[in-house]
């Protein structure tokens, strides 16, 4: 099936590509590379001040915390996320397309309107607040906050980390483990020595599919954390929806996708075998 | 598997030719784009059935993003509803399409005060919608203090307690004007004044947003945040009766949300059709009652005193005259606006 015919397959995608992703590339690149008046081509001129106005420390401190808040949030969902997709991948056949549905079927709602769902749980009055009250809890006062954008984040974006590790858990052959068992391997040594080794595609595509809608997102942060932390995202929104910066707005979302490129590069050094699973998904 | 892909290409066929096709059973179709929550949807219906005309209905939240949208191009609007300032905007750079009144007889309703504007002096592009304030969204139960001045919004009695607009004009504005400044500087010093007391502010904000204020406020989430007029008489209609609003002693912005026709519009007389409908006394009189906003609609405007002559002493519906003299209409700052945006982008960030 893959090999027959592959060149024509492809055909419509490259063209898609072309159109909606090569192009407005340019178009970005060129746009952080001039200033002017964005309607009037004659007016733009090469200039590098909008990169320059990135370096403020201002607009540092926001791609910083977009890192930081990404990062936590992302080693949240590989260390809940691992256990899960090893469960998954335990559980019997029958049941585990049921499971998996639990996780994905959440991915086929609105994503803003989980976001508000959120929103309506976690505010100070909200369904959480009024339980643990009812309980004789103390009330839970993250929202609006970062302990809300992070769990809002985790919430989103845990079962990009969950499947991929998962789909690599199942294909390990079980002979494998047997023959590690009967090594003498207990269960320990043989996840630590056999089991993990095995599974580093899943886990780094996992943390590439986490990392980078995470580093990016722009609404969560706006309603989760009350738009007091701001994010890249939030950033770039600002300057094309509220100050018509087309060219702060370009050089901001350049930036960010070299950024993410570095730590897509890291990543895939981590990753010891690039032919491998991981890779497909 | 197969099978499953084959169905998903044809589902996904049909989807791509029918839905062009779907607007194309009775002519025209018009591209209406409006603030959310900010027409009674049914009048759409009622729109459509009476003249043939299909209606696109789209909604916006702020007026810089309908700005930004007109002008990423690509999409075609015929009638959008942007306020005072971005009116200006647009007149000066040629976004608009000049109306023909013969086609709008409606326009005889509207209130002499609402023509000869400041944004738009020869009344030769907009028609008023609504008109209202930005005030403080208050819980009587969580406010004990008379809400009568911007001074409240900083007080630390109320740490925590308090809702920001993310709005760059309203955030500033408050600010401009507690300072006793007027809501349009473009004074370099006044702005720093302003970002110092916002940024004194901030530790006592809860959060800055956009619509959301008035649903956390409903749910008693916090005690106040800063609001249009239109939306404490939402809550008002729905009868919630610890939320009240108050319009500060000092002055606050007074908006005019208008109806034009953007330049790059196909179906002009269809869209003067419609705006032509919105101005009709009946349909006017329903718009006004189910927004909750005040109609610059004379015959829209007598039929709300008959029916509802107790809204008459809501500041929210209809704010104080006194207070009216001292508030200000947003003027397009032009370049200056930048200097908005950036701080806003401080006070938010630091």
């Amino acid at each position: 099936m893959q090999r027959r015919g592959r060149g024509r397959i492809a055909y419509p995608y490259t063209v898609w590509m072309a159109i909606f992703i090569v192009i407005p590339l340019f178009l970005i690149l060129f746009y952080s590379f001039t200033e002017g008046d964005i309607h009037n081509i004659k007016d733009l001129k090469f200039s590098l001040n909008s990169y320059k106005k990135v370096l403020e420390p201002i607009y540092l401190k926001v791609i910083g915390n977009s890192f930081v808040l990404a990062s936590i949030s992302t080693l949240i969902c590989l260390i809940i996320g691992y256990p899960v997709a090893m469960i998954i991948a335990n559980t019997d056949v029958k049941y585990r397309n049921l499971l998996l549905m639990l996780f994905i079927v959440p991915i086929w709602m609105n994503f803003l309107l989980r976001t508000y769902a959120w929103m309506s749980l976690l505010s100070p009055n909200g369904l959480v607040n009024r339980f643990l009250l009812w309980v004789g809890l103390p009330k839970l006062e993250i929202m609006p906050g970062k302990g809300a954008v992070l769990l809002g984040m985790v919430y989103n974006f845990l079962p990009f980390m969950i499947l991929p590790i998962y789909t690599v858990l199942s294909k390990i052959d079980k002979h494998v483990i047997e023959a590690a068992n009967d090594l003498g391997g207990n269960s320990v040594i043989t996840f630590m020595r056999v089991i993990l080794p095995l599974s580093i595609p899943g886990i780094v595509s996992g943390i590439t599919m986490v990392f980078l809608p995470a580093v990016s997102t722009f609404v969560i942060s706006g309603l989760l954390g009350g738009g007091k932390t701001p994010l890249i995202g939030d950033l770039i929104e600002q300057q094309f929806l509220s100050s018509r910066n087309w060219h702060f707005g370009s050089s901001l979302s350049i930036i960010l996708m070299v950024m993410i490129l570095i730590s897509m590069a890291v990543m895939s050094r981590i990753d010891n075998s690039p032919e491998e699973e991981g890779r497909k998904i | 598997m197969k099978k499953n892909v084959a169905l998903f290409v044809v589902l996904v066929l049909i989807l791509v030719s029918v839905v062009p096709l779907a607007g194309c059973g009775s002519g025209v179709t018009i591209n209406v784009f409006n603030w959310g929550e900010y027409m009674d949807e049914s009048l759409i219906d009622e729109f459509e059935k009476e003249t043939g005309i299909k209606v696109n209905y789209k909604t916006y939240a702020t007026n810089e993003e309908l700005l930004a949208k007109m002008e990423a191009g690509g999409s075609s609007y015929d009638v959008v509803f942007p306020s005072d300032y971005a009116i200006s905007e647009m007149i000066k750079r040629d976004m608009l399409l000049e109306l023909d009144f013969n086609n709008i007889p409606n326009y005889k309703y509207i209130d002499e005060q609402f023509k000869n504007t400041g944004y738009d002096p020869e009344n030769k592009y907009s028609v008023p919608y609504f008109w209202g304030t930005i005030g403080i969204l208050y819980n009587t139960d969580m406010v004990d203090d008379p809400v009568d001045s911007w001074d409240i919004l900083w007080n630390p009695k109320y740490k925590g307690q308090i809702l920001m607009k993310k709005d760059v004009r309203d955030a500033l504005g408050v600010a401009l004007k507690k300072l006793g400044y007027s809501m349009n500087s473009t004074n370099d010093n006044e702005l720093a004044e302003a970002k110092e007391i916002l940024l004194e502010q901030k530790p006592l904000v809860n959060g800055y947003y956009g619509d959301e204020i008035r649903d956390l406020i409903a749910n008693g989430d916090a005690a106040m945040g800063l609001t249009y007029s239109g939306d404490a008489m939402d809550l008002y209609w729905e009868e919630f009766e610890n939320i009240a609003y108050g319009v500060p002693e000092e002055g606050t912005n007074v908006w005019y949300d208008c109806m034009v026709i953007p330049a790059s519009s196909k179906y002009k007389k269809e869209a003067e059709m419609f705006i032509n409908f919105m101005l009709d006394p009946d349909i006017a009189f329903k718009n006004s009652e189910a927004v909750g906003y005040a109609s610059p609609n004379t015959e829209a405007l007598k039929r709300m005193k008959e029916e509802y002559p107790e809204v008459f002493d809501l500041p929210a519906y209809w704010p104080d005259e006194e207070i009216l003299k001292k508030s200000e209409v947003y003027v397009d700052l032009g370049d200056y606006k930048v200097k908005y945006n950036e701080i806003l982008t401080q006070i938010l960030v630091n």
